[in-house]
């Protein structure tokens, strides 16, 4: 490239010198404690409870995640966890579609107005308390509805869908198949639909990132143990003693503190395991996540 | 008669004109029957809710409901403002959000400038993939791995040892409560957020870059008076839309934070909502608080809104 054979000014050197320094650290920044937490999931407990785990494991053993295999209750969660953010993220993506397709279309009467109905629940929440007494009167306390219906739709999922659709359908398109006869619905199952597989690809991306990570609402709407998702479970074992319950062969108190480091392992196992199906699905996704963000981008 | 006449054609064209809406929607009836769910789905969970709002107004009784509850005008609102926890709680959410956004504000920024500066692509692939996978990790994991890190046998504590130092007691320390909420953001969002402005600059045309050149600018100069100023609208636009949440702060993550030892600097209006509201079950009241700041952060946002549009012709309306 002609840019890069120019002749280099002395100061621009420089900068591109601090510049890989400023880039390394950011790259260190974020990357080191991941790499910590990995390592210290894979060693084996005398090792953690030593300290002396920093970027890779030591003394590799995967005893974390073998305990934690057999623990039922995390098992149970990840299991609530995938079933959830499944079938929420289904309900989500069928009801954001079937709200942005009619939203792009110039032939929508009153189009303004459904627009304002959603851009305005971003706007201004009604908060806490009277979600929950909806939910209440609804039934959905305990059920694991109230994880996947209550936040179904994201306005601001719609907007970018929406975007999408408005920008790669052109109008002419809609005039061509009215023309021919087609319907609406005719357009979107045999148009819009099979173009659409970028916009789709991100909805799922953003609605089960979000349901996946949710903590609050599971919190807040349920209360039988055996229906707690993942994140929940995970944070009941950062906040008390379910595992010291789980070991049950060890009672002398000398082995206390292989009891203790198995313990931190397991922590650690955890933690991994709650990031790993987002973490997995991340590098092919990953172009159309960065395609998401920018049509959220340039159409506010 | 000339007044009769213009009466009767601008009836006319009324009746045309709804004949034409009439004809309009019928020939895409289709069209609302795929809102009807949605819009549904909007009106039960989202604006029933807020019908459901004036329980702040009224003194709630679970026997009763929300409907036939006795009204007590804004006496919620007044008890909140009198109450002990309202200059602490007022206080604690504004400092923390003010912290997190000035402070978060720029990193993106320099991050996407940096990254966009930067000619080998493989630096640029690896550093721009590493920095936005926090984005994806929970709340929950985010302040597990907090707590992990800090914890005795954790990598700071590893490290601070390594070295001989004493070991510390992080998250046990008040003082480090705002600190660690204000980092774990920028180290979570930064690299997100630094998406949006890669795009912007992606967008700039290259003339301006190729001027810049035969007019001798130095990489800073043409960061100074060409990137900065052309990526200034996302910025604005960034700002306000996160002043929008000034006191709405996450309250996840300052819930899952909080612990005894913190709570003078981390109750905030928000986790305060919650405690006595489902923990003790005073729905009324809560509402009234809840109801309080919504109304604030409403404003706050179409606030800043005005301001941005009077200074910098940017705005999100």
């Amino acid at each position: 490239m002609a840019k890069g054979k120019m002749r280099m000014i002395a100061a621009d050197r420089i900068f591109h010198a601090f510049n890989y320094i400023f880039l390394l650290f950011c790259f260190l920044v974020v990357a080191v404690p991941l790499a910590n937490i990995v390592s210290q999931s894979l060693s084996s407990p005398p090792a953690v409870y030593a300290g002396r785990v920093f970027l890779l494991p030591v003394e590799p053993s995967l005893n974390g995640y073998a305990r934690i295999a057999g623990n039922q209750t995390i098992a149970r969660g990840f299991a609530n966890s995938v079933c959830v953010t499944a079938l929420g993220t289904a309900i989500s993506l069928v009801l954001t579609i079937m709200a942005a397709y009619p939203l792009s279309r110039k032939a929508l009467r009153g189009r303004k107005l459904f627009m304002w109905l959603f851009t305005f629940t971003m706007l201004f929440n009604a908060g806490l308390i009277p979600n929950y007494l909806l939910l209440q009167s609804l039934g959905m306390i305990d059920s694991l509805w109230a994880l996947m219906i209550p936040n179904a739709v994201g306005a601001w999922n719609v907007i970018i869908a929406r975007t999408f659709f408005e920008t790669t359908m052109p109008d002419e398109l809609y005039d061509a198949a009215d023309i021919d006869g087609c319907s609406d619905f005719g357009v979107f199952t045999r148009i819009v639909l099979p173009l659409s597989k970028p916009i789709i690809a991100i909805m799922i991306l953003f609605y089960a990132v979000g349901i996946w990570n949710s903590y609050f609402d599971p919190m807040i709407y349920l209360q039988t143990q055996e229906k707690f998702p993942l994140q929940l479970v995970l944070r009941n074992i950062m906040t008390s003693s379910i595992l010291q319950a789980s070991m049950t062969n060890v009672s002398a108190a000398r082995e206390n503190s292989a009891q203790l480091a198995m313990i931190e392992v397991m922590k650690y196992a955890v933690i991994v395991l709650s990031s790993l199906p987002l973490l997995l699905l991340y590098p092919f996704i990953q172009k159309h996540f960065v395609k998401g963000i920018m049509i959220g981008a340039v159409k506010g | 008669m000339t007044v009769d006449k213009a009466g009767i054609i601008s009836r006319e064209k009324a009746k045309n004109k709804s004949r034409q809406l009439r004809r309009d929607i019928f020939r895409h009836w289709q069209l609302y029957l795929f809102l009807l769910p949605p819009v549904a789905y909007l009106l039960v969970f989202r604006y029933y809710p807020m019908y459901g709002i004036q329980i702040a107004f009224k003194d709630f009784n679970p026997g009763l409901g929300i409907l036939k509850s006795r009204w007590v005008g804004l006496s919620f609102f007044e008890a909140f403002i009198k109450s002990p926890y309202f200059a602490r709680l007022l206080k604690n959410t504004l400092i923390l959000s003010a912290q997190s956004i000035i402070a978060s504000f720029p990193v993106p920024i320099i991050l996407a400038i940096s990254l966009n500066e930067c000619r080998s692509r493989l630096v640029r692939r690896a550093v721009q993939m590493v920095t936005y996978m926090p984005y994806f990790i929970s709340t929950v994991v985010l302040v597990s791995m907090i707590m992990q890190l800090t914890s005795s046998f954790g990598l700071i504590n590893n490290t601070l040892k390594y070295f001989g130092m004493q070991k510390v007691n992080i998250m046990g320390a008040s003082g480090s409560f705002r600190p660690l909420y204000v980092f774990s953001g920028i180290w979570q969002g930064a690299g997100y957020s630094a998406v949006i402005y890669i795009a912007a600059l992606a967008g700039i045309s290259n003339e301006l870059y190729e001027a810049a050149i035969i007019d001798g600018a130095s990489v800073i100069q043409k960061i100074w008076y060409i990137d900065l100023p052309s990526i200034m609208p996302t910025a604005v636009i960034l700002l306000i839309l996160s002043s929008g949440s000034v006191l709405n702060i996450g309250f996840e993550k300052v819930f899952l934070m909080q612990n005894t030892l913190n709570m003078n600097v981390s109750d905030v209006i928000s986790t305060h909502v919650y405690r006595v509201g489902l923990e003790s079950a005073q729905y009324s009241y809560s509402a009234a608080i809840g109801l309080f700041n919504s109304v604030i952060s409403t404003v706050i946002l179409v606030g800043v809104n005005a301001a941005a549009k009077k200074m910098s012709d940017t705005s999100l309306w």
